[in-house]
């Protein structure tokens, strides 16, 4: 039934909708309604079944009931193309597009302009720099996209669905690699595009983002409709109790104090370490249970820095030492040989095995630390897959289910798992909790803590500055590939970092 | 681009073995040699290019073969037994070898099989159907086989461009504009990229599999009846293990196994590099023709070798572009 007071005419009508995976009941009788110009947030917890019921609507996924309506007319799409056909346009988690192809051919894949059959390269180059220009990127759009960064291929995917966005665009974790800028001009794009009238589905849990942009919210638990709500009237504690369906423990900054730092043994020193065209070199020493985050805008270095010290990427000066030893660097298996272990961002294309199970995901790297001449057992498996299961509560709590079913949130936690499953001397994370709920955000700094506190030593990447401030007891910061600044103690705080972070920028705004 | 896309290391190669070749055998650079290489090698030319278009998609066809040996049989029994004009028989094995490549494709998406498999099923029931038709080999004498078959332009020096080469080139260069200029060459890249995510993206990826395996099915059709002109006999056992000098070709010319690159005119280069090492042999006169073999065998090893440099270069953070990652 129609309210009638409500202003905004109802766009897109989801009704009843259920979808089970096996006996996982993913989606059960949710309704969702998303008005005509309006930016509508869909929230909950890893694993609620916000991917899963937009891959329902776009008919991705075949669904077990329920209705969906457009434009008050039923539609039932039966792939990702139909749904298009429909318009509604959609940036899924798994974006990544097609690294083979070049940008230009990406943006336009399927509906390039044509003449008598042909396709018309020069003008597709044309329209994809217009295109890419309102996103505030001038690239070469004929070169291929796999040699951009993940934050470029995920703006070319934006703009492609922002540009075939006719009726709906959906957009899912769409800013969970961009930076502050980049989220900027994608905010903006999206209020261009509700003004015309388009609805817009934003999944994020980024909830300063969600505040800032969205009109509305929609929050899901467990597969089932926890509510609606306005989001102006409805404060953000109460947002996260809906979430999670309880409090949340507050997290708290736990540094040590000065006297306690000076005291820890260095885990490992890096003197004058880098690598020509990839980062200056740097001097970097890592103590047994401190952290040093690292921080510093998209492409300062920070990725950078964290494959150097890892050895993914080989120094080409300076020399590094382990526990006091000086060592070589040359690959990863030496990383891994001095016990280091490194959590990449990118889960997709540099961690997750998505035909394997999270048992085996979460053995991987202590197996291969081990050779292959000692298997673990069976029991030695079921064991640790259990304990990480139950530490970082993975959901579903099956260490039997496929990675690539879980949910993009839970399929980063076995990411995690595999490496505090080796027992690191030094872990590296970089974005630890990208794609990550506040639930399981604050489990996973109370747990970086926990790991500190047992001596380990961590080198920890974020964009999230506040996250940072909580667990750091250094921070060193990048700008343009090269260390900038290190803070430590009480000068740790979000405020020095951003003036560390802007001081080149203040500088130009002078010259 | 960073360092020689695949395709410039297939010419250089090609273009430096022919001259090692003219080296030795100063003959081998008339066009009357290039003229018979392309006319020997016009039917692998031929099925190599609809194999370029699967592997790029990310597939194999292994039926190519065996649609060959089975189009020669259907071919010479429907002339030269059943009485059908020569033309009705060729559109009717070409529907039929593009109804079965479609079927194929069907059977890989629905069923979701591997093409390994769901191909090399099509290798035998094609192989064993042609067999079903006749196990000897049965000579075509109908006219139009002497016509074609004396039809030649004459190059300067001598040498003859037959009616199968210039059937060959034709499709080379179809295939390459097919490839590179259109939307459904675009979509058979996106599909060899990644499969799921073409059709995220709205790629109608069922049909692109059906469309693609039709095409590879059709094009060995064509091969099949050039075959038929070749040998002006319709037999059984042709064109054995031809899918696999296929493939090496197609590997050969800079495509890559596991999908999302290469191009036709590699795939050229790949089937004349073929040519030109079977040429030497015979050129050479004492050495087993067993040698081409062994010769592919290790060019493609090399080039397998090669590619996997090539893309480990290429995902290698440090080449990445402006921005790179965090
Ligand atoms: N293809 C699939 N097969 C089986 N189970 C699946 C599949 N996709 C999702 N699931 C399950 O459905 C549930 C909902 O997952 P979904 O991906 O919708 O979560 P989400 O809300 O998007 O979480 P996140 O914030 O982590 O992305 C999870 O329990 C997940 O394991
Ligand atoms: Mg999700």
């Amino acid at each position: 039934m129609e309210n009638s007071l409500d202003p905004a005419p109802s766009l897109l009508e989801v009704r009843g909708i259920s979808k089970s995976f096996g006996a996982v009941r993913a989606l059960q009788e949710v309704d969702f309604t998303l008005r005509a110009g309006e930016i509508h947030a869909l929230l909950g917890e890893n694993g609620a079944g916000k991917s899963t019921m937009i891959k329902v609507i776009t008919g991705v996924f075949p669904r077990d009931a329920g209705i969906v309506r457009l434009g008050g007319e039923e539609i039932a799409p039966r792939s990702a193309k139909a749904a298009l056909q429909a318009g509604i346009a959609t940036v899924y988690q798994e974006v990544n597009l097609l690294p083979n192809l070049s940008v230009a051919q990406n943006l336009f894949l399927d509906r390039q302009p044509m003449r008598f059959g042909i396709v018309r390269e020069g003008e597709m180059r044309r329209r994809a720099k217009a295109l890419l220009k309102d996103f505030g990127l001038d690239i070469d759009v004929a070169a291929s996209l796999g040699s951009y960064s993940v934050a470029i291929q995920h703006v070319t995917a934006i703009a492609r669905a922002v540009d075939l966005s006719a009726r709906v665009l959906i957009l899912d974790e769409p800013t969970a690699s961009l930076d502050r800028h980049e989220v900027e001009i994608l905010f903006g794009v999206m209020r261009q595009l509700a003004k015309r009238g388009i609805g817009i589905v934003f999944v994020s849990h980024f909830l300063d983002q969600v505040y800032e942009i969205s009109d509305r919210i929609t929050v899901l638990r467990n597969g089932r409709l926890v509510g609606e709500r306005e989001t102006a009237s409805l404060p953000r504690l109460e947002l996260i109790r809906m979430m999670l369906g309880r409090e949340l423990a507050e997290t708290t900054s736990a540094r040590a104090s000065a006297g306690e730092r000076i005291a820890r043994e260095v885990c490992a020193s890096f003197e004058n370490y880098g690598k020509a065209g990839y980062v200056t070199p740097f001097n970097l020493e890592l103590r047994h249970g401190e952290v040093v985050g690292l921080a510093g805008l998209l492409g300062s270095g920070r990725t950078e820095t964290a494959r150097l010290v890892f050895g993914a990427e080989r120094a080409d000066r300076g020399q590094a030492k382990v526990e006091g030893a000086p060592v070589r660097l040359q690959s990863p298996r030496d990383g891994v040989r001095h016990g280091f272990g490194y959590c990449p961002e990118e889960r997709k294309t540099d961690g997750i095995v998505a035909e394997l199970t999270v048992r085996e995901n979460i053995v991987l790297a202590l197996q291969a630390k081990r050779g292959l001449h000692r298997p673990l057992s069976r029991r030695e498996q079921d064991e640790i897959a259990r304990r990480y299961v139950r530490m970082l509560d993975i959901r579903p709590p099956d260490p039997e289910r496929a990675v690539g079913l879980l949910s993009g949130g839970n399929q980063q936690k076995v990411l995690l798992a595999r490496w505090l499953a080796t027992s690191p001397r030094l872990l590296v994370l970089d974005e630890p909790t990208r794609g990550i709920d506040v639930g399981a955000h604050a489990e996973i700094i109370r747990l970086i803590r926990e790991l500190c506190d047992d001596g380990l030593a961590l080198l920890v990447i974020s964009s999230e500055l506040d996250e940072i401030v909580t667990y750091s007891d250094r921070v060193v910061v990048l700008r343009d590939r090269t260390h900038v600044e290190e803070l430590a103690g009480e000068a740790i705080d979000v405020g020095n970092i951003l003036a560390a972070i802007a001081a080149d920028v203040a500088h130009e705004a002078h010259a | 681009m960073k360092g020689l896309p695949p395709v410039l290391i297939t010419a250089i190669v090609l273009v430096a073995g022919f001259a090692l070749c003219a080296m030795q055998f100063p003959n081998i650079a008339s066009t009357r040699v290039v003229g018979n290489l392309l006319t020997d090698n016009a039917f692998l030319g031929i099925v190599a290019t609809g194999m370029t278009f699967v592997i790029i998609s990310g597939g194999i066809d292994l039926s190519v073969g065996s649609v060959i040996g089975f189009t020669t049989v259907f071919v010479a029994l429907a002339i030269e037994r059943w009485g059908v004009p020569p033309l009705v028989a060729f559109v009717a094995i070409l529907a039929l070898s593009a109804a079965f490549g479609g079927a194929m494709g069907a059977v890989i998406h629905v069923f979701d099989l591997p093409p390994f498999i769901v191909t090399l099923a099509g290798m035998f029931l094609a192989r064993g159907a042609s067999f079903l038709l006749s196990t000897e080999s049965v000579p075509i004498t109908a006219p139009v086989y002497s016509t074609v078959s004396d039809f030649a332009l004459r190059m300067p020096g001598g040498g003859r461009l037959t009616a199968i080469a210039i059937i060959m080139l034709v499709i080379v260069i179809g295939g390459a504009l097919l490839l590179h200029l259109t939307r459904f060459g675009a979509n058979v890249y996106a599909l060899g990229g990644s499969r799921a995510t073409a059709s995220l993206m709205g790629v109608a990826v069922g049909k692109m599999t059906v469309k693609i395996y039709m095409l590879s099915s059709l094009l060995a059709g064509i091969a099949g009846i050039v075959f038929s002109f070749y040998t002006s006999a319709g037999y059984s056992l042709s064109a054995v293990g031809v899918e696999l000098d296929t493939i090496a070709a197609v590997v050969i010319g800079g495509t890559l196994l596991t999908g999302g690159q290469g191009s036709v005119i590699g795939t050229f280069l790949g089937v004349l590099i073929q040519g030109l090492i079977q040429t030497y042999i015979n050129f050479d006169g004492t050495l087993s023709s067993w040698w081409t073999k062994i010769a592919t065998g290790v060019l493609l090893f090399a080039f397998i070798a090669l590619q996997q440099g090539l893309v480990a270069l290429a995902r290698r953070p440090a080449a990445k572009r402006a921005g790179a990652a965090t």
